[in-house]
């Protein structure tokens, strides 16, 4: 592939794959934001970016003009084959397909799942608590989402490893290499078709039974396809989603002592805390279709271009939350947008929270001094999920 | 002195984020998709104002209404 032309105007020719983006975005979405509220970019074969929350909130709301079916902004636009219902659904498909897999996923279903996931957190803890430093994201925040999923799932959460796997070709290399792409989806489909085989004969009590005995909108029980296509979508909606938002809280704390000793002294900021790392670290940017001309803030929006769906720009937006570009734990009004807005709202919102809160919680418990290591750095990811992929961590009290 | 808080969740609006319920959890319920619903006829009890006005404050959409009898 060719290399990507450096950017010099952000403002008509921005580019999310750039380093730049990746190390930090905040100032480039500022500049852009006081620009325009929405951008475009000629690279990915046209792009929008909507840069306020208004103009986000206006086009999440917007499933006339703004199709989900697709949902990632690549180099190319083959034909749609692959549908991931209801991610990639519009009404009145959408409605159907998400009922089914809301219900596992309340905040009640949570609540019996959350002391499987500090036994999660506890048991990675003590394999490097005695190590002077660790990488964090390696070590720690990674692991934790898949082996919950895997868990809900019944399946064992030592294959957490395989779905890492299969989820980094899919959303970073498949993004370029198509073929990686296809053999990333096949060995995974080939995977779960043994699991819902075997429960055939013998019915389990966890997710991929109950997706198997729900029923669709016509009364009928789901093809086996429909429930492959639900649990690969919960695997790769949930993984570096959440592995994201973990991160970048510790992160946070590492680098800012004082909110750290704040949350130790006053363990009730907690919710709150949780509610303004989601949102002035928001992991994820959607995208869209565009299918009919339109006006958004008053820009017009043209046909045959993608959109690049910023939830994270628009929780930096200062006409929505004052100091926005402050982290402030105790912050009272906080009506971010790090899940979405409007139908497709995050699934998994409730899970990620939990799992956020007990990551954090236990942290803090067992290891409440650390902070970023200089002799290392940090990465984050590239594209549209965003989190530190190292997060290289001194342990203990500073010498 | 003024009157009573009502609460009502816009079933339309709401898309279960569950913010209200976390936060004022004397006065929303979840259904079993996570969509809330004020409890009873949404009346909020003396005391709980701040929580009304807290839930409200942080749906991201809209969909708390309080009206004042
Ligand atoms: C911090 C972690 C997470 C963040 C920030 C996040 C963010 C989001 C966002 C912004 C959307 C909206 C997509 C759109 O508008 O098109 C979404 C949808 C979705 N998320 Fe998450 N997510 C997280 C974790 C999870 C988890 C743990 C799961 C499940 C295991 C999950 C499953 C889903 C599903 C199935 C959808 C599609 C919903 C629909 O289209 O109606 N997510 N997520
Ligand atoms: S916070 Fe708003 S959207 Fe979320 S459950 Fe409550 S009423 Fe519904």
């Amino acid at each position: 592939m060719n290399k990507p032309v450096p950017v010099t105007d952000w403002v008509s020719d921005f580019d999310h794959t750039d380093p730049r983006w990746t190390e930090d975005p905040y100032p480039i979405w500022d500049e852009l934001r006081a620009q325009c509220p929405v951008v475009h970019t000629n690279r990915f074969l046209g792009v929008y970016m909507p840069t306020t929350y208004e103009a986000v909130k206006a086009i999440a709301y917007d499933t006339e003009h703004f199709s989900s079916r697709r949902i990632i902004v690549r180099n190319s636009r083959p034909p749609i084959t692959q549908s991931a219902p209801p991610i990639t659904s519009d009404p009145p498909e959408h409605k159907p397909a998400k009922q089914l897999l809301l219900p596992p996923f309340t905040p009640d279903a949570m609540k019996k799942l959350e002391p499987r996931v500090r036994a999660i957190c506890n048991e990675l803890i003590d394999q490097f608590i005695a190590d002077p430093s660790v990488d964090a994201a390696a070590r720690y925040t990674k692991h934790i989402p898949v082996r919950a999923i895997a868990h809900m799932l019944g399946i064992p959460e030592q294959d957490g490893d395989l779905f890492i796997k299969w989820i980094h070709e899919i959303l970073e290399l498949g993004i370029t290499d198509e073929a990686t792409l296809m053999r990333a989806i096949e060995e995974m489909s080939h995977y779960f078709m043994g699991h819902i085989q075997a429960r055939k004969s013998k019915p389990t009590d966890d997710l991929i039974s109950t997706l198997m005995k729900a029923r669709g909108p016509d009364g009928q029980p789901l093809s086996d396809m429909h429930v492959l296509g639900s649990l690969r979508l919960l695997l790769v909606a949930g993984i570096d989603t959440t592995w994201s938002g973990i991160g970048a809280s510790l992160w946070h704390l590492a680098k800012t002592p004082a909110d750290r000793e704040r949350l130790i002294a006053e363990p009730e900021l907690m919710p709150t805390a949780i509610e303004e790392f989601l949102r002035a670290y928001s992991p994820v940017t959607m995208a869209r279709e565009v299918i009919k001309e339109t006006t958004i803030s008053g820009c017009p929006i043209k046909p045959e271009n993608m959109v690049l769906l910023s939830f994270p720009a628009a929780n930096r937006d200062p006409a929505m939350f004052h100091d926005a570009d402050k982290v402030l734990i105790d912050r009272k009004e906080n009506r971010h947008a790090a899940f979405g807005l409007g139908i497709h709202r995050c699934v998994g919102s409730n899970l990620a929270r939990m799992e956020m809160t007990v990551a954090l919680e236990e942290w803090l418990k067992r290891i409440p001094d650390f902070r970023l290591d200089p002799a290392g750095k940090v990465t984050w990811s590239e594209g549209t999920v965003r989190g530190p992929r190292q997060l290289p961590l001194l342990l203990g009290k500073a010498t | 002195m003024a009157g009573k808080l009502k609460i009502h969740v816009d079933p339309d609006k709401c898309q279960g984020h569950s913010r209200c319920k976390s936060l004022a959890p004397e006065l929303f319920e979840l259904d079993e998709y996570g969509n809330a619903h004020e409890i009873g006829d949404g009346t909020v009890p003396d005391g709980l104002e701040d929580k009304a006005w807290l839930a409200k404050s942080n749906c991201p959409e809209l969909a708390i209404d309080i009206t004042e009898d």
